[in-house]
């Protein structure tokens, strides 16, 4: 796979804050790419070093096989000749002009023929459905419409890569659901690579072809396809980070693992690292009720039944463990999954990661 | 992509408008500074801290420091006083024709308190004074009811024209304050005396200290009403006692030095005094009251709401009417003195002193051409400065940062003396006697408008914007020219007419660095005035208040526009 951005080493800092400590990452050519992080962890930095808004105290920056900066030679190539379509979080949209002329900006700075901008213009303006609104300024713009500007803007002057700063965060719900599927579907009609830089693990679930996994040190934790990082998180963080995560403390008692502190042994494969104290985790999605043992399975009394509508959710309780679980109203009532509080139940788990229960804390410190 | 690499391209440029900025401000605001500060503390190239204090010990110089104390505490107190009042009343009562008494009591900024000075000299000076004429023949009294000549009048007049800085303030507090903060303290059973004592006033507190604050620091400063009514008895302040030195000895050493003393004082007691107002304004306080407007709660005023509204209007009409009137009808009698009846009025002088009268005529070229110059010069200076302060991430913009305050904090008359001691020929430039000393310090003197107007108009305008652009392939000149420029363009023009107008009316600078032909309008009216051509100078003011009020209205109109 050809590597479209390469990032060697790269430090930086604002004054004491150490945003990035020797950074490295490979972007392949064509790839949906998305960078995944908590708010905070640094990675607008990241996009803003690519696009060559910031400068890296240490480390290079290659895009395209060009060294675009690097602190060994001293190199430094500006933003307006970096070649890249960028798409802001604020969007970004000049207030002062139209459409059509925030549009039309990149190509009158290449200095192309007015009838080929108008033709490449009109071109975008219809893909990103802003058909009649050319004239408008921005102030007579909703939110999703300000969006499809920048998008179109962004990839108007062709570019081989494009970056995207958490660009649906200002959006409502349905718009951003909406707005995720036509990036990703742009990215597929232009074929151009796209590295889009996010919070939101749906986002990057739906229209990533790799995710980075990104702490709040600014640490790379995992990448990998989007199956790869919901099923097989390489650790602790990554796992959380990807949704609602339950746990239940182990012990460990003659090379047997109990819930909790009772004498329920966990009738799945064990942990394949050695630690000095066990947590299984799991997501709710992952948990199955019963009413009667049926298979491998742990014995549990429901701690509180609260009817949320749509789905019934349970509190159980195993031997002194709390953990959570949903299920869709109408099939509890069809299989007789109407638990009450203080009445036994049975639990077996779809999925069970293993982690030391230290990595635990030092992730909740994260 | 474009192939190959350039070594840092964007700093050389960074550090060249940083280096431009930093030379503008050091030429023109920094280094008549440090020239009086070190004329001030040096006495033949050596330090000499002794002989500052014994210029400050000096019967002449004590006094004058004291008196501008003294007419600096008066006007403060009574300038807050009435604009809490009246601020309270436009936004927390039910006083009828609220908003259009507010815009009412904006009135006084735009004139120019010298000229009202001239006007209440006129009507209360002790002997020919109209009003104290006529109470004298109404009660065959022998003596003048009331004398203008006083530190009382001096401070009463700064107090009409100074207010509203109070005023606006406190206003605006009141209107972002947040009413559940009142609500909920009269839900908890607190009566209105206890909510305005707990809960407004100390809410409040802030904006009427800074609003007081800023009085302080102009009315200490202030040339004008103490040069028209205080002269004459004997009252100096210290701008006026610096002028006085200056201007009669020629500019000897021994009054550049006294004036150079006494600008120390001045400048160390304006920084003393912004710095107390940031410390307040930035107190955990001010926080409580948000951006957004809420709908105030309202005392009702019941049977008094009528007659606090003919007060209000009564104010009005005593402070800006009045002396309106006056100056319009004194320019247009024949000789001073005349009574003030039709058949002594013509339109005669105004005629003159705009057709013929030599002095008159320079004067308002010389004010309209500085003021235009200036404010061009300014504005682009201004824009610059601002642009690196706010926007740009390069080394050594602390220094910046810190000159950038300068101008904030040096007074007209500093000002002046600063560039006299700086372009007079010492340093292989003398600009003395031309009108290009006067362009220097008006500059100077300006500067500060213009970084706040073009800093808030930067502000506005998001990074992201400029970064957008250079991604988008344009460089950094053309990001500013296609991006940057378009969008605080509003910016620039309020802070050309905020420099213009007032350069129109100026007169604490250039009195002190006029020539004969180099006269300002505001030095014209104030000269004239001097020599006894009372009906000229008046005829003049006159003119300049019509002059003033037009370009204030375009402004109104222009900036009406351009919010919408």
């Amino acid at each position: 796979m050809e590597n479209i951005i390469t990032v060697e080493g790269v430090f930086k800092a604002y004054g004491e804050h150490k945003v990035h400590e020797g950074l490295d990452l490979d972007i392949h050519k064509g790839e949906c790419f998305t960078l995944l992080g908590p708010s905070g962890c640094g990675k607008t930095v990241l996009i803003r070093l690519i696009a060559g808004h910031e400068v890296p105290d240490q480390g290079k920056i290659c895009i395209d096989n060009t060294v675009v900066a690097d602190s060994g030679s001293g190199a430094y190539i500006p933003p307006e000749r970096r070649g890249l379509g960028v798409v802001f979080q604020d969007y970004a949209v000049w207030p002062h002009m139209t459409v059509y002329e925030n549009i039309a900006y990149p190509l009158k700075m290449e200095k192309r023929a007015k009838k080929e901008i108008d033709e490449l213009v009109m071109r975008m303006i219809d893909i990103v459905g802003m058909k009649g609104m050319e004239k408008r300024l921005p102030s007579e713009l909703s939110g999703g419409q300000q969006q499809r500007v920048a998008l179109a803007r962004a990839l108007v002057a062709d570019p081989s890569v494009m970056l995207l700063d958490e660009p649906l965060s200002n959006l409502d719900a349905n718009l951003r659901e909406e707005m995720r599927f036509e990036i990703k579907a742009l990215q597929r009609k232009f074929g151009i690579t796209v590295m889009y830089v996010t919070h939101d693990q749906e986002v990057a679930l739906a229209i990533s072809d790799r995710i980075a996994i990104m702490d709040s040190h600014g640490k790379i934790r995992q990448i990998g396809d989007p199956y790869e990082i919901f099923e097989k998180p390489a650790d602790l963080f990554v796992f959380k980070f990807m949704g609602i995560a339950n746990f239940l403390n182990i012990t460990e008692k003659d090379g047997k693992f109990f819930v909790g502190s009772g004498s329920q042994e966990v009738p799945y494969a064990g942990p394949e690292k050695k630690a000095a104290q066990y947590v299984v985790g799991f997501r709710p999605s992952d948990v199955a009720i019963m009413r009667k043992p049926e298979g491998k399975c742990l014995k549990g009394v429901i701690q509180r039944a609260s009817y949320l509508g749509t789905t019934m959710d349970y509190a159980i309780n195993i031997d002194g463990e709390v953990l959570r679980t949903e299920v869709v109203t109408h099939e509890a009532i069809s299989q007789d999954l109407m638990f009450k509080d203080g009445e036994e139940c049975y639990i077996s788990f779809r999925a069970l990661h293993w982690f030391d229960s230290a990595q635990l804390k030092e992730v909740e410190e994260l | 992509m474009n192939k190959g690499i350039k070594k840092d391209t964007g700093f050389g440029i960074a550090h060249l408008i940083l280096f431009i900025s930093i030379a503008v401000l050091v030429i023109f605001v920094a280094w008549p500074v440090l020239l009086i500060l070190f004329n001030a503390f040096f006495v033949n190239g050596a330090f000499n801290a002794a002989d500052f204090y014994a210029v400050l010990r000096e019967p002449e110089t004590y006094q004058a420091l004291l008196n501008s104390l003294f007419i600096a505490g008066m006007t403060t107190i009574g300038s807050t006083i009435v604009g809490t009042f009246f601020a309270w009343l436009v936004t927390r009562t039910d006083l009828p024709y609220k908003t259009f008494m507010k815009s009412l009591f904006l009135v006084p900024f735009m004139l120019p308190s010298f000229i009202g000075a001239l006007a209440w000299k006129m009507l209360l000076s002790p002997n020919s004074g109209y009003i104290n004429k006529f109470l004298m023949d109404l009660f065959s009294l022998e003596e003048p009811v009331f004398n203008i000549y006083s530190y009382y009048g001096i401070s009463a007049v700064e107090v009409m024209y100074l207010f509203p800085f109070v005023f606006i303030q406190v206003c605006g507090a009141l209107e972002r304050m947040d009413p559940t903060l009142e609500e909920s303290a009269r839900i908890s059973g607190a009566g209105l005396f206890t909510i305005t004592r707990k809960i407004t006033i100390p809410l409040v507190l802030p904006s009427i200290l800074s609003g007081a604050l800023l009085i302080m620091l102009y009315s200490m400063a202030h040339f004008g009403t103490v040069a028209v009514l205080g002269i004459e008895q004997g009252i100096y302040n210290i701008p006026t006692l610096i002028y006085e030195k200056i201007h009669q000895s020629g500019g000897s050493f021994e009054s550049i030095r006294t004036g150079t003393v006494l600008s120390t004082v001045l400048v160390v007691s304006a920084a003393v005094i912004i710095w107390a107002q940031q410390k307040i304004l930035s107190r955990g306080h001010y926080q409580i009251i948000g951006g957004k407007s809420f709908r105030p709660m309202e005392l009702k005023l019941r049977g008094l709401r009528w007659p606090l509204l003919i007060f209000c209007l009564a104010y009005i009409g005593f402070t800006i009417v009045l002396p309106t009137v006056i100056i319009f009808m004194v320019g247009a009698v024949d000789t001073y003195g005349l009574p003030l009846t039709w058949e002594n009025m013509s339109l005669n002088n105004y005629k003159y002193i705009l057709t013929e009268y030599e002095v008159t005529k320079d004067a308002i070229f010389n004010s309209v051409s500085l003021g235009l110059v200036a404010a061009l010069i300014t504005m682009f200076a201004g824009v610059m400065i601002s642009y690196v302060i706010v926007k740009m991430k390069v080394r050594g913009k602390g220094i910046l940062e810190f000159l950038g305050m300068l101008p904030f904090s040096v007074p007209g008359s500093v000002i002046a003396l600063g560039v006299i001691l700086a372009w007079s020929g010492q340093f292989g430039i003398n600009l003395y006697n031309s009108v290009w000393i006067i362009l220097v310090a008006y500059i100077a003197r300006y500067m500060a408008f213009s970084l706040k107007a073009n800093s808030a108009a930067l502000e506005q305008v998001h990074d992201s914007l400029m970064e957008a652009s250079r991604s988008c392939g344009a460089t950094m000149w053309q990001s500013l020219k296609d991006i940057v420029i378009p969008l605080v363009r509003p910016g620039m023009i309020s802070a050309f007419f905020l420099i213009f107008l007032p350069a129109l009316r100026e007169l604490t600078v250039s009195i002190m660095l006029y020539a004969p032909t180099t006269r300002t309008i505001g030095v014209a009216i104030y000269t004239l005035n001097e020599d006894g051509e009372t009906v000229m100078s008046t005829a003049l003011a006159g003119i300049a208040l019509i002059l003033i009020v037009v370009g204030q209205t375009l402004i109104n109109r222009f900036t009406k526009k351009a919010g919408e």
